[in-house]
């Protein structure tokens, strides 16, 4: 058995920044009819970059993190599946989906007030799921315009100068279609502007991501799902952007002092989809072994943008600004946000779980693992499909993995009891025994410690 | 040396007294609403089959799913780890463990000296687990030892869909006014727990020697669906219910 190590530990600087980023995009979105602003809604998958050109004062609400916000608040939660349930929708489906819908239905806003209505819904097909989801709004209010791409052009091997095309052209009338339902004329400078942001702040995330290859991690996923959200809100922000670059420069401090996530660190896990929110004190349990997630394709490659290095390894994807690109024009914008968003690693999973087994071997091998925890997510069929084929590649590939079942947005689906049982049989396989008291994670600070 | 283990199960609490490797004492009592007085009359009993008193016993270990309540043990050990520990002593080619108890199904699959390589638990679903069989033979109106005998008097397969006991039970109600023969709803709901059970040993991909434990290991009919399911014999050992407290006796003397 490993011995357990005594690694120093301490909070995250910029934590209170992320959540006070986090917690302004909420109001200014529900506040922007108040100063004029225009309010859209739309996947976090969505090209949000686009929208950016009707000005400064375009607000947006991501459906997935706000489902997921949801989530993590129980009571409001339950009322939300209820309320959909009630509207006759499946209990099976995309969970994120019915707390929105349940939001909507009941027209409460998770942070007070009436549910803040779109002005229009910018969305794209990534999964079933994501094509139904305004459709319904539409059903349940349709005066609110929406426009919708296809994206369904294969993964990025696939991908060629027509299919770009294809995107491109979408995009070009979406732009169009914006201008008709707003009355605002299109500003191609603010385009331009939003997808160097974007993918300035993608770029960064993939460096921070690879940042936690170090032993010890500076940062474990509990952590990060709190930094990476900001991403699936507002990637193509300066604001964003500019706070990944502050977090990058101090997590690289943190891996040049050797300053832990977790100060018993001797157990390396990765997770995979989207935990259950309303339960993430499960990753204060792996703590108790020593053990911790430092990410997952999913926290990795949902808002990172990668690329191979020259020494063979995974890191950030070069952006175009360090390539030295001048982006000139509407079309040349909309092409290398197309380009770039289809290269997403985690979107390759939806055309074959062969290629996220591929990554994931490779996120097992880099970040040095010992084992994989896989949740069976009955919230997200799009992230769960193939997964079991997942863990025969990982295990094929040589790392353990332990499975267990839930739903990332309806709580009712988890059992907390029998998935920390589970977790006790997996890490004595591992050959890991629990510590009698919990030295606890000091990236992310706890409760307790943020109020004193 | 002494050992005792403890299985703290879900339904049921079972003790054993190892002594040198022979099981010279084992008890079983109904967990209950007070597990750990439960498990401490177990343990009276069993060490009292033993000829035994407690300070006779150098050391214990628990297992189950209680089993950081479980009185006397210093040191708990998982419930895959034992059924394997338990299973391979017994049967030394043992490389797949199926393990079924009142709560909970697991297919482990092991290595010669007895090292987990991989695990499939049942997921949230009662259907692969024993108090399927209970809710099922309520249902029948036939007293759950009953059950196994019946099943294997069946002449005709029957599907049924045992995702969920609750709706199976509604199954089995609708197949009895359809005056469908006891004996083939039985084999029916077999079949449906060796399903679930398969997949899950087809997850952690069994091989041979089969071990099966676990009290679900003493219904025939259960047996004979799983074999069947599964294309081969299983081993079962004479106390079926007793290996995973078994397996802590041993994982106890190895300290």
């Amino acid at each position: 058995m490993t011995a357990t190590p005594t690694y120093e530990t301490r909070p995250l600087q910029c934590w209170g920044k992320a959540k006070e980023i986090r917690k302004q995009y909420y109001v200014d979105y529900a506040s922007a009819h108040e100063r004029g602003g225009l309010r859209w809604a739309g996947g976090a998958w969505t090209f949000g970059a686009i929208p950016c050109g009707l000005g400064d004062d375009v607000y947006s609400l991501t459906s997935e993190p706000y489902g997921a916000s949801i989530a993590a608040n129980k009571d409001f939660s339950m009322r939300c599946l209820e309320a959909t349930e009630r509207a006759g929708y499946a209990r099976d489906l995309c969970s994120y989906m019915r707390n929105y819908w349940g939001s909507l239905l009941l027209d409460e806003y998770l942070w007070g007030g009436s549910f803040p209505k779109p002005d229009f819904i910018w969305q794209d097909h990534i999964c079933c799921s994501h094509a139904k989801w305004y459709q319904v709004v539409g059903d349940h209010e349709p005066d609110i315009p929406q426009f919708c791409i296809d994206v369904a052009v294969g993964p990025e091997g696939a991908i060629n100068e027509n299919k770009l095309s294809y995107i491109v052209g979408q995009m070009h009338d979406g732009i169009d279609w914006m201008e008709e339902i707003t009355g605002r004329t299109y500003d191609d400078e603010k385009l331009i502007e939003a997808v160097y942001q974007e993918c300035r702040s993608t770029s960064l995330w993939a460096e921070i991501c690879c940042l936690n290859k170090a032993i010890p991690a500076p940062l474990e996923e509990k952590t990060m799902y709190s930094l990476y959200v900001l991403g699936t809100l507002a990637k193509h922000s300066k604001v964003v952007a500019d706070f990944y670059e502050e977090l990058r420069d101090e997590v690289q401090d943190r891996v040049d002092n050797h300053i832990a996530a977790v100060p018993n660190e001797r157990c390396r896990l990765m997770s995979d989809t989207q935990p259950p929110w309303g339960f993430l004190s499960l990753f204060r349990y792996l703590e108790e072994y020593g053990a911790l997630s430092v990410g997952s394709l999913y926290t990795f490659g949902l808002i990172g943008m990668w690329e191979d290095k020259p020494d063979g390894s995974w890191g950030p994807r070069t952006t175009p600004q360090q390539q030295g690109i001048d982006i000139k024009d509407r079309d040349q914008a909309l092409r290398i946000l197309a380009a770039w968003n289809l290269s997403k690693p985690e979107w390759q999973h939806f055309y074959s779980p062969h290629l996220k087994t591929a990554l994931m071997v490779r996120i097992a091998k880099e970040w040095h693992l010992d084992g994989v925890l896989l949740h069976y997510n009955r919230g997200c069929e799009g992230l769960s499909v193939g997964i079991a084929e997942n863990r025969l590649g990982l295990i094929e590939a040589g790392y353990p993995v332990m499975t267990f079942e839930g739903n990332m947005g309806d709580e009712r689906e988890f059992d907390l009891a029998r998935t920390k049982a589970r977790i006790d049989t997996f890490m004595e396989t591992l050959g890991f025994t629990r510590e009698s008291t919990s030295t606890g994670s000091a990236s992310a600070p706890s409760r307790a410690r943020r109020c004193t | 040396m002494i050992t005792a283990g403890i299985d703290m199960g879900a339904k049921t609490i079972k003790v054993v007294i190892v002594d040198d490797g022979n099981m010279v004492g084992k008890a079983m009592t109904i967990a209950g609403f007070e597990a750990t007085e439960s498990a401490e009359r177990a343990y009276t009993t069993a060490l009292g089959e033993a000829g035994l008193a407690e300070g006779d016993v150098e050391r214990i270990a628990s297992t189950g799913a209680g089993r950081r309540y479980a009185p006397h043990a210093k040191h708990d050990v998982s419930e895959v780890k034992c059924a394997v520990k338990g299973a391979i002593d017994l049967y030394p080619n043992a490389r797949t463990v199926i393990d079924v108890g009142a709560e909970e199904g697991r297919a482990i699959r092991c290595t010669e000296d007895g090292n987990v390589m991989d695990f499939a638990l049942n997921e949230k679903c009662a259907a692969g687990a024993g108090a399927f069989t209970e809710a099922m033979s309520r249902a029948l109106e036939v007293k759950v030892e009953e059950l196994g005998p019946m099943s294997v008097k069946s002449t005709n397969a029957i599907p049924m869909n045992a995702q969920c006991a609750v709706f199976a039970e509604s199954e089995v109600v609708s197949l009895l006014h359809a005056k469908t023969p006891k004996e083939d709803i039985a084999r029916a709901v077999h079949d449906a727990i060796a399903s679930r059970i398969v997949s899950l040993a087809r997850k952690v991909g069994f091989e041979p020697d089969v071990v099966l434990i676990g009290g679900l290991a003493r219904n025939v009919g259960f047996v004979d669906s799983l074999q069947r399911a599964l294309g081969c014999d299983v081993l079962i050992p004479s106390d079926p219910e007793y290996i995973g407290a078994y397996g802590a006796a041993l994982a106890a003397r190895a300290g």
